[in-house]
């Protein structure tokens, strides 16, 4: 995928802008002095290893953890002190956060699009049970979905705001390879009919490489790479993703299998 | 390209009150799911109830002091009712979302933090209501004991009853946000020490002379003595009550304070993304 805009917005415009942000939970540092924008409109996926600071870097993102030190702001709100500012502008999915699963698909959606003050809500609703097939699954518990379909729904739980900021935290971790296609096809859908800065973590470099126009590789809380998918293959003379990622991480880890 | 949202929303009190609607809607569409759960809000009240209730007609054919004092026992569960069913109301309904793990979600939302509490307030007199008033009608029912007959004062006691509670209901939610579910058991049991304590059954001078300081340290202690004053002497005691009120200021704001300095705990060590034990 071509680089679609330029790395370098201002602070107001910029979806993310991180500078030197450091996170620390006792003696680890989870996150070293990170710095990095977002443009409007990029995708950029966030890649590293277990342990090598995504999730904290998005947790930071989101104002879920306040940074030990250095500076996180969206849309130019600093996310330590005013997040509340642009909140309603962000999303957010993944497979680890759970939906209330008593509540049924229909309930869910309507009390979070409440919560981000939508105008129109069972409008709203109606539009992403087109989009992602819930028609069905509408007035069913989310407890009694399965992975795949807890998924669409809280893909659409993320998408209910139109954000302009989307953050994805390995959203297609456990799915089949059709349903994992299918999840990518909408998000691709969505990216280009709304044009949202996208913050992928992944671990899977196929969808790293069909979505993201930027990657930002971390270890142990550092980034070790920041370039487009493509200039990384050719700057390590690799054919795919994959293996400029296990390049990298085995470089820094010190071990040669 | 603009969200389809109200920015206005965002800032002003309107926004404000539609977000505790949603989680308000939200703890309602969990409790109509199952009718267990209505069924567990009314049984425990009920049974303490039917206890205290033949309890009392049995002491007061054999004792004048009962006797004379109709209601003492059915009037203090109902009252200890409201204390520890808003408490448990509160708590439990948050516990809701680390069970469900759908904090992370909640707090990354616009939601605020003052909105979810005014919504767990708000839930708490919901389940509350939904106990307590078929208990207080089945009080009437079996015992001829009417506790709305207390008239201003029964309000006046309901509300520095609540207010205790949701004060305890705010600090034993903080830690739990602060340290997990491995901290959940404060949510379920730090109310019943209230129960000796507070004198909901007896008289505060029965209590060891130091453990009577302990007891008039605390608000509800107050409330208890009042429905005695009514029930024993027929005299509303006003200055019992100020007493309450004054002492819950104290207990809701250390609750709001608890609270707030450990969500703000909770961000820093990043407990809000591991909710677990």
């Amino acid at each position: 995928m071509q680089q679609r805009k330029a790395n370098s917005p201002n602070i107001v415009d910029a979806p993310v802008m991180i500078n030197d942000l450091c996170k620390t939970f006792g003696d680890v540092n989870a996150v070293d002095g990170i710095s990095f924008s977002m443009a409007p409109g990029s995708i950029t996926a966030l890649l590293g290893g277990n342990g090598a600071g995504k999730t904290t870097t998005i947790a930071m993102i989101l104002g879920l953890i306040v940074p030990s030190s250095g500076l996180v702001h969206v849309f130019g709100a600093d996310m330590s002190k005013d997040r509340h500012s642009v909140l309603h502008r962000i999303n957010f999915e993944s497979p680890y956060v759970d939906m209330p699963m008593r509540l049924t698909v229909r309930q869910n959606l309507e009390v979070f699009g409440r919560l981000y003050g939508l105008e129109d809500v069972r409008s709203r609703v109606d539009e992403l049970a087109d989009e992602f097939r819930l028609g069905d699954l509408l007035d069913r518990p989310v407890g009694k979905l399965s992975s795949g379909q807890k998924t669409r729904v809280s893909l659409s739980k993320a998408l209910l705001n139109h954000p302009e900021l989307l953050l994805l935290d390995e959203p297609t971790a456990s799915l089949d390879p059709d349903t994992a296609d299918w999840v990518r096809e909408r998000l691709e859908a969505y990216c280009a009919a709304c044009e949202p800065a996208v913050l992928l973590a992944s671990h899977n470099m196929l969808e790293v490489e069909r979505l993201a126009d930027r990657v930002i590789l971390l270890d142990r809380g550092r980034i070790v790479a920041d370039n487009a998918p493509k200039a990384l293959m050719d700057d390590f003379g690799k054919t795919d993703l994959e293996s400029v990622f296990l390049e990298i991480v085995r470089r820094h880890d010190g071990t040669n299998i | 390209m603009t969200a389809r949202t109200s920015q206005a929303n965002h800032y002003d009190l309107r926004g404000s009150l539609r977000r505790i609607g949603a989680m308000i809607l939200r703890y309602w569409y969990l409790i109509r799911s199952s009718w267990p759960r209505i069924l567990e809000l009314i049984y425990w009240p009920f049974v303490q109830m039917l206890m205290w209730g033949f309890l009392q007609t049995h002491l007061a054919q054999t004792s004048s002091y009962y006797a004379q004092a109709a209601g003492l026992f059915l009037g203090g569960v109902l009252l200890w009712d409201i204390l520890v069913r808003t408490q448990l109301g509160f708590s439990l309904s948050f516990l809701e979302e680390m069970w469900s793990r759908n904090l992370g979600h909640l707090l990354m939302s616009p939601l605020r933090a003052n909105e979810l509490i005014a919504a767990l307030m708000s839930v708490s007199m919901l389940r509350l209501a939904i106990g307590f008033l078929p208990v207080a009608f089945f009080a009437y029912a079996f015992f001829d004991f009417n506790i709305f007959s207390l008239g201003p004062a029964f309000i006046a006691f309901f509300a520095n009853l609540v207010f205790t509670s949701w004060g305890l209901a705010l600090a034993t939610t903080g830690v739990v946000l602060r340290y997990g579910l491995g901290a959940e058991g404060f949510a379920w049991f730090i109310v019943f020490i209230l129960l000796p304590l507070c004198c909901v059954y007896y008289p505060v001078s029965i209590l060891p002379e130091w453990l009577q300081y302990v007891s008039l340290s605390l608000p509800p202690t107050y409330v208890f003595e009042g429905l005695r004053g009514i029930l024993l002497e027929g005299v509303v005691k006003t200055d019992l009550l100020v007493k309450a009120v004054l002492l819950n200021a104290v207990v809701f704001s250390i609750g709001y304070y608890v609270f707030r300095r450990l969500l703000r705990s909770a961000r820093v060590h990043g407990s809000l993304m591991q909710m677990g034990e």
